[in-house]
């Protein structure tokens, strides 16, 4: 009975809290943006450096655009693209990635990223990480980011095609 | 979080000259590689055509911190691929193909070394490389050296490579430029063909076959 008692309360302001840091927290359109297959890559001992890739889903009708993303597994969070000129690969920072309304944008090896610099320990395979997302207007959206094989060109679920390190 | 801009447009008709000058050059290597990997090798194919070879001799430091030479690799069949330890999609996606394709090939991916030269030996010192490429494959081979050593074999190769100071961040960071292709040499160190960015390691496992 005391313990039930608790659980309410708990409940309660659990609830009463969300009320009042759910604005503050999303955007105006929360449930427009999903984020599909986040995976990166294992990194080698001493590389400073990683990746993460996503798809980025916007169900809604207005266009949205990811423009920050935070982790604490890297000192450096940028959002990236490649550019191929005659078959030199240019990497740039770019301000945000967009997502136009009703459909989709592929964060994939050799296109956009989420570029992780300065890494405080290497992405070991089978792991996971939290990365938190900014959108414009869905607000802050945190994921669970799963690490594949060292050299993988899609995420430990997407099939077994896509898993070349993990082929015999 | 202010980025930067992605830089196109930024310094004009010269740069658009230097992109056309890498795409003719681009050009001219696939026209040249599918022409040579699609047949069997014409008798006496020499170097008479006054075309610059892609390859040529270098002198590197390997991942051991020995000194080797083009010479070194003689009687092997070479995959040579030019990036850098700092690399996170580009390098990683090669350096997976690569490896991948020496496991589908199996014991008979023993006659090919796959080379990994660095065209930033500022920061890739001989163990950084080490580590780097043994993680993709324990048969990789990953060569540093000095500024001027390395900048030998990028120039034998033909490699495009810069480094991007807008890039430079406050942790030290930067990025550099590089040419994404993954050469062919044959058992005499000659070019024989090139692998695109991009290519899946069954297509890489397959023309190797050919030519092993």
């Amino acid at each position: 009975m005391r313990k039930e008692t608790r659980r309410f309360a708990l409940g309660l302001a659990a609830l009463a809290l969300s009320a009042i840091l759910a604005p503050e927290a999303m955007g105006d359109d929360p449930g427009a943006i999903s984020i599909d297959r986040p995976w990166a890559r294992a990194t080698a001992p001493g590389a400073p450096n990683g990746a993460v890739f996503m798809t980025i889903v916007n169900r809604g009708a207005e266009d949205d655009r990811l423009i920050a993303a935070d982790a604490d597994v890297a000192k450096v969070i940028e959002l990236h693209t490649h550019r191929m000129d005659g078959g030199v690969m240019r990497m740039r920072q770019v301000p945000e990635i967009p997502v136009a309304g009703g459909s989709s944008t592929n964060l994939a090896p050799g296109g956009y990223h989420v570029m992780l610099i300065g890494l405080n320990a290497p992405l070991t395979e089978g792991t996971s990480f939290s990365l938190a997302l900014t959108l414009e207007r869905a607000g802050a959206i945190r994921i669970e980011v799963p690490v594949a094989a060292p050299g993988a060109m899609a995420g430990p679920d997407a099939g077994a095609h896509s898993h070349p390190m993990g082929e015999q | 979080m202010t980025g930067t801009s992605p830089g196109a447009g930024r310094s004009g008709a010269q740069r658009w000259a230097a992109y056309a000058a890498i795409a003719v050059l681009a050009l001219v290597v696939a026209a040249a590689a599918t022409r040579w990997i699609g047949l069997p090798a014409p008798p006496g194919l020499g170097t008479g055509s006054g075309q610059a070879e892609i390859g040529g001799p270098f002198t590197l430091i390997d991942h051991n911190g020995e000194t080797v030479t083009d010479e070194t690799f003689r009687g092997r069949i070479l995959l040579v691929y030019f990036g850098y330890t700092y690399c996170p999609d580009i390098c990683p996606t090669s350096l997976g193909a690569v490896a991948d394709a020496l496991d589908i090939l199996g014991p008979a991916a023993d006659a090919i070394t796959p080379l990994f030269i660095t065209v930033d030996p500022e920061r890739d010192t001989p163990s950084r490389m080490k580590n780097y490429v043994t993680f993709f494959h324990p048969r990789l081979i990953g060569l540093t050296g000095t500024a001027p050593q390395t900048a030998a074999a990028i120039s034998a190769y033909q490699v495009y490579a810069e480094r991007v100071e807008e890039s430079e961040n406050e942790t030290g960071f930067y990025l550099v430029d590089h040419s994404a292709f993954i050469y062919i040499m044959d058992r005499d160190g000659r070019f024989l063909g090139l692998f695109s960015h991009g290519t899946g390691p069954e297509a890489i496992a397959k023309r190797l076959r050919k030519i092993l």
